[in-house]
């Protein structure tokens, strides 16, 4: 087989990744007239949208009618610590309502209030119950509407499979293209397009315990950054205080805030409630940043649970309820534990869930640095600051995939034929020889142990409570692993028909640099702030409020600068204020 | 600790046949834990498809010991010290474990899609929809196209009839739009023509493997079987139909 050949497609709109960004991006931009090519690395369907549980947030004041998108604006960036987007933590509570209700008339079907209306649950850190939810399976429901609507859509078009691993530029410098393999053959693919949005998602398997599949290794952030866009905060990666602990084969397998918010109770080996002592007015509802970091202080003092986590408990609540509200947590652990939750408590501890930092984009059209090319959702940053709030990472797949999918679409019409101009053929064969580079070294090292290897370090070097010296150490860690991985192999394995190991060497280079701009970016920030927490530096320094990290490609390699955030107009500052007030006093200290 | 003896069916569409592994076991481990050790340790190129590992994507569909199953929901103590797993029957083989379910997603876009009345879709006001009425399709909605369903229908497994018939997966989902409260499209002549609804003999084997616990031959097959009869097979209505003369509606499918 010649390895070089590929086969090429046109398009307008390339979108990278098919879950809820990806999706909801395709449909805007096939509404603006453009053509859509929706690429995926798994099934249709498959991607880790369908583990969202809780709910999507929206003021829509369906329960709480004093809710309003002040309110939620104020709840984010007091969940994101301040150094959010505060443009975009702007448009997301205003427009969130509006999305979710389009997806009531494109036909998903929201649990209803006695009124018939969305009914919404209460949820960690947001003021008034405000998650629009089906049970505890939201993200399902969310991915199935969207992906109906996209297949019946006009000319969008979905390659199953796919995995694109180069970016393509023309010479002046604006996106003209992607490279791309298919699993099932190892086919390559040339798409010519005139815009790329990037809705790949996190880069939670560079961790061991993660609640994030296979697919999850950031590859979206490293394309990018390959490409010379900028990535903002990527010290801030969420641990999601609840994961499964017990059996070990389940462990980090998500369990979802919604037992917190239909009333489930933390507590310690001793039968304490502990959150009494880190948040006693929100308790378990308080902002995830804190429920991880208690249940963790909590096992490090020696009070953690027989697995070495805490105990959740929802035994207080019907089974009925139970089995109506989280019906698919009751089939999880009766199944996977072996664990009726109705009867017994859950053992959970922290598990790494969201990465709220990637690429750095435009508010309004979640434009990258780099022409032409748009990120929406997770593997975007900006919106959820230093922390995310549950049941914000649904509404921002809806409200900025929408507005990227708007803008490339758009984009796409206007520049085609400047898109249309050269891509380098050398630089394609380059970036092919790399991709093939490990069937020529069948002594090279197995991937799948260098991914173990990377997992460690990570969860080593920057786990829930990070140090400086741990960092660095780390830091020096990845650059060794990233240098044994560019001359790593196959596995010993020479077929290009749906080879994993093969897969798995290109997945590598993704998630290293995910990993070293973690790491530089933590080394960085010398204080304590939401996700991002340092023994030697235990407190918020309010100076460096303003300041996010912006990592950038340079000649001598990753650079990671501060820069300063422009301050909130006065109406936003006034509703952050108002809620003070009004809402939440605990936080006035 | 003991092992795991595993026969794992490798190979390709030319053919492929059982390779034995062993992996050791670690306690709460599940089918697909055992698989991707093997994959990470003795086989890295493996072929098998996976996503959420909890569950809730149905990608692991596989046959252990011969039943359909997710590979991430099946402890493997149910097996004792050894268990064979091979793809599913139903649907092509690509390589290993990965078969080529495409053709499940060409029949997903024969279905027409949600269509609310012109009314419904005008309003500005939100939707109101009693819980009672929307529990119903809630159901179907719980699927997550693992297509477990599909592979054990003798109709598609046994007769290869994936042309007459759409499948139990389809079933659900035509359901999920036509008891949708506020839906206006009437499915009925394509239940009776392309979707095939009739090949269904009831044999309930598909509601036996579902993951998500649909009642699909109960809650949607039968009754989707009941409507379609209403227009086309009802005595009564087709001697009114001849009378009046519009019985040419049944044509339509």
């Amino acid at each position: 087989m010649n390895t070089t050949a590929y086969e090429t497609v046109e398009t307008d709109v390339l979108v990278l990744g098919a879950g809820g960004a990806g999706l909801r991006g395709a449909i805007a931009a096939a509404e603006t007239g453009a053509r859509v090519v929706i690429v995926c690395k798994s099934l249709l369907g498959k991607a880790h949208t369908v583990m969202a549980e809780g709910g999507v947030a929206a003021a829509m004041h369906n329960v709480a009618y004093q809710d309003t998108w002040e309110v939620h604006f104020a709840d984010t960036i007091k969940g994101g610590k301040f150094i959010n987007d505060w443009r975009m933590a702007e448009l997301h509570a205003k427009e969130s309502p509006e999305r979710v209700l389009e997806l009531e008339r494109w036909g998903a079907v929201f649990d209803r209030t006695w009124q018939g209306r969305i009914h919404q649950r209460p949820f960690g850190a947001h003021t008034y119950p405000r998650l629009a939810h089906i049970g505890d399976r939201t993200g399902l429901e969310l991915i199935r509407t969207l992906q109906d609507r996209a297949v019946h859509a006009h000319g969008v078009d979905v390659h199953m499979e796919v995995t694109v691993f180069k970016l393509l530029k023309s010479k002046a410098g604006r996106i003209a293209g992607a490279l791309a393999y298919r699993r099932s053959d190892g086919a390559l693919i040339l798409y010519r397009c005139a815009a790329v949005l990037l809705a790949t998602g996190g880069a939670g398997k560079m961790y061991r315990v993660t609640s994030n599949s296979w697919e999850c290794t950031g590859d979206g952030t490293a394309l990018a950054y390959d490409a010379g866009a900028q990535l903002r905060d990527m010290e801030m990666v969420q641990f999601h205080p609840t994961g499964m602990v017990w059996p070990s084969g389940v462990r980090g397998i998500l369990v979802t805030e919604g037992v917190r918010g239909e009333g489930g109770v933390l507590r310690n080996s001793g039968g304490e409630r502990f959150m009494e002592r880190y948040d006693p007015d929100r308790m378990e509802l308080s902002s995830r940043d804190v429920v991880a970091r208690a249940i963790n202080s909590e096992v490090l003092a020696g009070r953690g649970s027989p697995h070495g986590g805490a105990f959740l408990d929802i035994t207080h609540r019907k089974p009925e309820f139970i089995k109506s509200k989280l019906p698919s947590m009751y089939e999880q652990f009766l199944k996977l534990a072996k664990v009726d939750i109705t009867k017994q408590p859950m053992e959970v501890a922290p598990t790494i869930h969201y990465a709220m930092g990637g690429v750095r984009v435009e508010a309004e059209t979640g434009a990258t640095t780099v022409a032409g090319l748009y990120a929406a959702g997770e593997v975007a940053s900006g919106l959820h600051g230093a922390n995310r709030l549950g049941g914000n990472s649904l509404s921002d797949l809806l409200v900025f995939g929408k507005r990227a999918g708007d803008a490339a679409g758009l984009a796409a019409g206007a520049d085609l034929k400047a898109a249309q101009s050269s891509i380098d053929p050398a630089e394609v064969d380059e970036a092919i020889a790399e991709l093939m580079a490990p069937f020529g070294r069948p002594a090279g090292e197995n991937p799948y142990q260098l991914q173990a290897e990377i997992q460690d370090v990570m969860s080593a070097h920057a786990p829930i409570v990070r140090d400086g010296p741990g960092l660095k150490a780390g830091l020096e860690k990845i650059l060794d692993l990233a240098a044994r991985s560019a001359i790593c192999g196959t596995g010993g394995t020479t077929s290009r028909a749906f080879n994993p190991g093969w897969h798995t060497a290109y997945d590598l280079r993704s998630m290293l640099v995910n990993a070293e701009a973690l790491l530089r970016s933590a080394l960085e920030r010398k204080e304590s702030r939401g996700a991002h927490a340092r023994s030697d530096y235990p407190d918020t320094d309010d100076q460096l409020t303003s300041i996010n990290h912006v990592v950038e490609r340079t000649a001598n390699g990753m650079q990671v600068r501060a820069e300063h955030r422009p301050p909130m107009p006065e109406y936003l500052a006034e509703a952050v204020r108002h809620s003070y007030a009004r809402y939440t006093p605990e936080e006035m200290e | 600790m003991t092992d795991l003896d595993l026969k794992i069916w490798r190979g390709g569409p030319a053919g492929g046949e059982l390779v034995a592994f062993r992996a050791p076991v670690l306690e709460g481990m599940v089918v697909l834990d055992a698989v991707l050790w093997v994959q990470a340790n003795m086989a890295p190129d493996l072929a098998v498809r996976w996503n959420c590992k909890a569950a809730k994507c149905g990608s692991c569909s596989a046959e252990i010991e011969g039943f359909p199953r997710l590979m991430c929901k099946t402890p493997i103590t149910e097996y004792g010290g050894q268990l064979t797993v091979r793809p599913m029957k139903a649907f092509p083989v690509i390589k290993d474990l990965v078969t080529d379910v495409s053709w499940n997603y060409e029949v997903n876009k024969q279905i027409p899609p949600f269509t609310p009345s012109e009314k419904d879709r005008s309003t500005s006001e939100p939707w109101r929809m009693q819980q009672k009425d929307v529990e119903r399709v809630m159901e179907f909605r719980k699927c997550i196209e693992c297509f477990l369903c599909q592979d054990v229908c003798h109709v598609l497994r046994n007769h290869d009839m994936g042309s007459a018939f759409y499948g139990p997966r389809f079933m659900v989902r035509i359901a999920s739009l036509e008891m949708h409260p506020k839906d206006m499209l009437d499915r009925r002549p394509l239940l009776r023509g392309e979707a095939g609804v009739g090949y269904c003999n009831i044999t309930k084997c598909c509601t036996e493997v579902c993951p998500e616990h649909i009642k699909i031959t109960d809650n949607a097959i039968i009754p989707l079987k009941e409507r379609m009869d209403d227009i086309y097979f009802d005595p009564v209505r087709s001697v009114i139909n001849r009378l009046t003369g519009r019985g040419r509606r049944s044509k339509e499918g």
